[in-house]
């Protein structure tokens, strides 16, 4: 496993997401209000909605299509909807956001 | 810091909705003990009715399994009557010798049936119906003896009658009222109900005193003997003449009681570290013995115990629901009438449905309905919120109609639906699984069916459907309280109303100070109070409050409307419905560049560019060089118009004009919900003027406006507001209006019912009436649109809002060694 650099943590609005395309699809980077960084495959294991356009809350997103809510942590669906995302590990350091991708 | 400890004494509803609540609230405060003198974990005990019919068992009923309490770190203390209240040395000491000491001590020890002071009222088989153990005892006697008699014809006692009824017994029902139930029904629902008890095979007797019952020699319980002398064969003697509060342990530790634990507005007893919640709490003389003010006790006390403090409980309208599986019957508030009220009444005793409502003083403050309860849930909302009902007093008694026109094949009535049929028919949701979920997860409300089954999740439109399941499900214990009630979420206890309120007056001007101000209970709300505060803080302090995008769902972000592909829709605004050869030609140009798949002419008279990817919206709205059209906001969307005058042989007035000028005054408006206009020439009303939030429509003498249409989920029509000469008048009552529904309603409120909650009286009032208030209105609606600018053009201009467009380029890729 190797760290990416992807970009500077400002370039993602606190509460906020950015797309990098990654070499099977996209890849959603969350930031939350604590500055903490997460990253999931931009699909909601329910229909496919790109969860990088839904709404930030604690360390969840909301599904924009359907409002299926998603822990970024581990990429679960909560109860009482069923499902996971594919989750990609991300931290901050020095400021940059790194993305390390996962299979 | 050292936990507090905390002792409920009733493992029943009742308390251990508090501990829910409270742990909600604060998790880690207190270490939790909990005395159950029955050996079950809490179970709902108001659908004992239907296992004692056979409905449903004992395991399907349990509302908190073991692993609950382990997982919350609760201590269970299961089979052990607590018998000693010691407040001087605060503990409790149960039968088996079992000390445990509190700093907060809960009593939810519910209530016993009154057993009848007969000879014989303790030979065997004489039984109260209160718990597992009295339903049981009924199940076992069922197998062996016929003869049953049920005292008491409220409602426990006939639920219990039809369920013995339903396992074989004969059985009769005594009763020392005239007729049946009537501490929840008048004397016409009353007999309705006896008649068709009767022909499902119950016997009645009333009104008929107990004086004894008999002795078989064995000490069992072989008949009844009444006061007139009469007596009749039982196996079986269910007392179901009323209960008593468990208030004998207070009352021993001195705790001030009078028929129930005398409580406070926050549910603390004589010893303010004593609570007392349920059915063996009194409070301002009144002991609840019904579920729903449990539940809405339980929310304060926790509130209270959680050392919040800004909760307060001011009693309950109850409504009551017999459960007896096709037995429509439905009662709410002082249904029986008296002095200073009117009753409008529908009897049909052939078709067997009857339905009184109680007005006084232009509020509906009761209803009784047999028969035909689809509207209990209405009624009741209307006699909680006090509504005004002078405007719709003349149609109150045919009910709401509140399920959409569509989706449900017309269905309105939820008790003869097959459990086959579909009831959400966005996510094909049928009446058999949410019967289930509500029975198996123990819902009481709305918003708990919309999570686990989807029902009513997306357009919304069975919700009354979904509700009329729940009531019947699980009878007055269903919450179907009224917006204007409800906490805006999970976040927060706070109403819209009072956060709107707090917003205003404490003049709070960003999410974070109404979370702080409001307590609220997550770090940054959720998908559902974070756009609604948003919506608030710019409606109510336009140029203060920083419009926060993050707080905004996708749509009103990427100011299009995302497709189920995750590409946009694009609509360009065109005024009044008018384009021109300019305008098509570069729409053209751009789905040819774009490669478009879809161009659609829609419903409001625009044109929709659909499968535009979010990368590209930056370019085509700059390529279209049109404005936004609004087509994805709770905004103003579009101005319907006819060709009105200028053409039309038989316009009056200049329609389009009209329509394109509301639509310039009112660019850019953000509203609580969507706001469509339409404008028509003639009352042939070619625009459709009658389903709009403001419908105009020209007659010869100048113009007619109409409020709170709507032609979506449920059609409703628009009422007809004012009789205008001028145009400069019609744009200003528009204005006016539209900027009173901006101040005043509720997120995702349509004016409809913004209209319905407040009464047509009260906006005739602010805009008519009130010239001042009207001059006012438009003038806070132009200030708050002076800050707001056509959200395509900013976002063209605007290198940093463009960066939502914009993927993170993945080219350069720094390899750092981990």
């Amino acid at each position: 496993m190797s760290w990416l650099d992807i970009c500077a943590l400002e370039e993602i609005n606190p509460l906020g997401s950015r797309i990098v395309l990654g070499p099977s699809g996209d890849i959603a980077v969350f930031r939350t209000a604590d500055d903490e960084v997460f990253a999931l495959d931009d699909r909601c294991p329910h229909k496919g909605g790109p969860l990088s356009q839904g709404l930030i809350y604690g360390k969840r997103v909301a599904c924009p299509l359907h409002n299926w809510q998603i822990e970024l942590e581990t990429g679960e669906a909560l109860a009482p909807d069923q499902g996971c995302a594919h989750r990609h590990e991300a931290k901050v350091e020095n400021g940059r956001v790194l993305l390390a991708l996962r299979n | 810091m050292k936990k507090l400890k905390l002792v409920l004494i009733g493992n029943g509803m009742a308390g251990i909705r508090t501990l829910e609540e409270l742990l909600k609230l604060a998790p880690d405060m207190y270490e939790i003990t909990v005395f159950g003198a029955e050996p079950h974990p809490n179970y709902n005990r108001i659908l004992l009715s239907p296992v004692l019919a056979g409905e449903q068992t004992f395991d399907e009923i349990v509302l908190n399994d073991l692993n609950w309490y382990s997982d919350n770190g609760i201590n269970l203390l299961l089979g052990r009557k607590v018998v000693e209240i010691n407040r001087k040395q605060r503990h409790v000491i149960a039968s088996d010798g079992t000390v445990a000491e509190y700093d907060r001590l809960l009593i939810a020890t519910g209530s016993t049936p009154f057993i009848l002071p007969v000879p014989g009222s303790k030979l065997e088989g004489v039984i109260g119906y209160r718990d597992i153990a009295d339903t049981q005892v009924m199940m076992e006697t069922a197998k062996t003896h016929s003869h049953a008699v049920v005292i008491g014809g409220g409602l426990l006692g006939l639920e219990a009658a039809n369920g013995l009824k339903l396992r074989g017994m004969d059985v009769t029902v005594v009763h020392i009222g005239e007729w049946l139930m009537e501490r929840q029904l008048d004397r016409n629902a009353g007999e309705l109900l006896q008649q068709s008890l009767s022909e499902r095979g119950l016997k009645f007797l009333l009104p008929k005193h107990t004086a004894e019952l008999l002795d078989n020699g064995d000490g069992r319980v072989c008949a009844v003997k009444f006061t007139d002398g009469d007596v009749i064969a039982a196996d079986l003697v269910v007392m179901a003449a009323g209960i008593r509060p468990n208030t004998e342990l207070a009352e021993k530790s001195g705790i001030a009681c009078n028929r129930g634990i005398l409580v406070n507005d926050t549910l603390q007893t004589f010893d303010p570290r004593v609570y007392a919640i349920g059915e063996c709490a009194s409070h301002r003389g009144i002991a609840y013995g019904l579920v729903a003010p449990l539940f809405d006790q339980a929310k304060v006390c926790a509130n209270h115990l959680a050392q919040l403090g800004f909760a307060r409980y001011q009693g309950s309208v109850t409504s009551t629901k017999l459960k007896v599986t096709g037995i429509d019957l439905f009662s709410a508030g002082e249904f029986m009438g008296g002095e200073g009220t009117e009753t409008i009444t529908l009897s049909d005793p052939i078709g067997g449905v009857y339905k009184k409502l109680v007005i006084k003083n232009d509020q509906l403050i009761g209803a009784c309905l047999y028969g035909d309860t689809a509207d209990g849930g209405w009624y009741f909302r209307q006699i909680r919120e006090l509504q005004n009902i002078s405007q719709t007093r003349d149609h109150l008694m045919f009910g709401e109609n509140a399920i959409g026109d569509v989706g449900h094949q017309g269905q309105d009535k939820t008790a003869n639906m097959p459990d086959t049929a579909e009831v959400c028919g966005c996510n094909g949701v049928c009446k058999g699984t949410i019967v289930k979920a509500i029975q198996e997860n123990g819902l009481f409300s709305v918003d708990d069916v919309k999570k686990h089954t989807k029902a009513a999740s997306s357009c919304g439109s069975c919700a009354g459907l979904v509700e009329q399941i729940l009531i019947s499900t699980v009878g007055g214990a269903a919450d179907v309280k009224p917006k204007s009630e409800k906490a805006i979420c999970g976040c927060s206890d706070s109403t819209h109303g009072q956060i709107r309120q707090a917003i205003r007056e404490h003049h709070l001007t960003s999410i974070v100070a109404v979370q702080q101000h409001l307590n609220w209970s997550t770090p940054n709300g959720c998908a559902t109070c974070r756009p609604a505060l948003n919506y608030y803080l710019i409606s109510t302090w336009p140029g203060e409050a920083i419009d926060d995008a993050q707080s905004r769902l996708i749509n009103e972000r990427a100011h299009a409307n995302i497709q189920k592909d995750g590409t946009y829709s694009v609509v360009p605004r065109m005024w009044g419905g008018v384009t021109s050869a300019a305008e098509l030609r570069r729409i053209a140009d751009v789905a040819d560049k774009y490669q478009v798949p879809m161009v659609k002419v829609t419903g409001g008279q625009r044109i929709d560019l659909l499968g535009i990817k979010k990368d590209d919206l930056p370019n085509v709205w700059k390529e279209l060089d049109m404005p936004s059209g609004h087509a994805y906001g709770k905004s103003i969307r579009t101005v319907k118009t006819c060709v009105g005058s200028e053409f039309c042989r038989f316009g009056t007035q200049n329609s389009t004009q009209m329509g394109i000028d509301l639509e310039h005054d009112l660019f850019n408006m953000w509203s609580p919900h969507k706001v469509k206009l339409a404008v028509s020439g003639c009352p042939r009303n070619c625009a459709e003027a009658g389903i709009k939030d403001v419908g105009i429509i020209g007659v010869d003498s100048g113009w007619e406006m109409y409020i709170g249409g709507n032609g979506g989920i449920k059609t409703e029509v628009a009422e007809f507001f004012v009789k205008l000469k001028t145009a400069e008048e019609v744009r200003e009552y528009n204005g006016a209006f539209l900027q009173l529904y901006r101040e005043e309603a509720f997120y995702l409120e349509r004016t409809v019912h913004y209209l319905q909650r407040v009464g047509m009286d009260y906006i005739k009032q602010a805009v008519i009436e009130d010239a001042e208030n009207r001059k006012a209105l438009n003038e806070r609606l132009q200030y708050s649109l002076s800050f707001e600018q056509d959200p395509w053009k900013q976002r063209i201009e605007t290198p940093q809002l463009k960066k939502e467009f914009q993927r993170i380029p993945v080219t350069v890729v720094e390899e750092v060694p981990v």
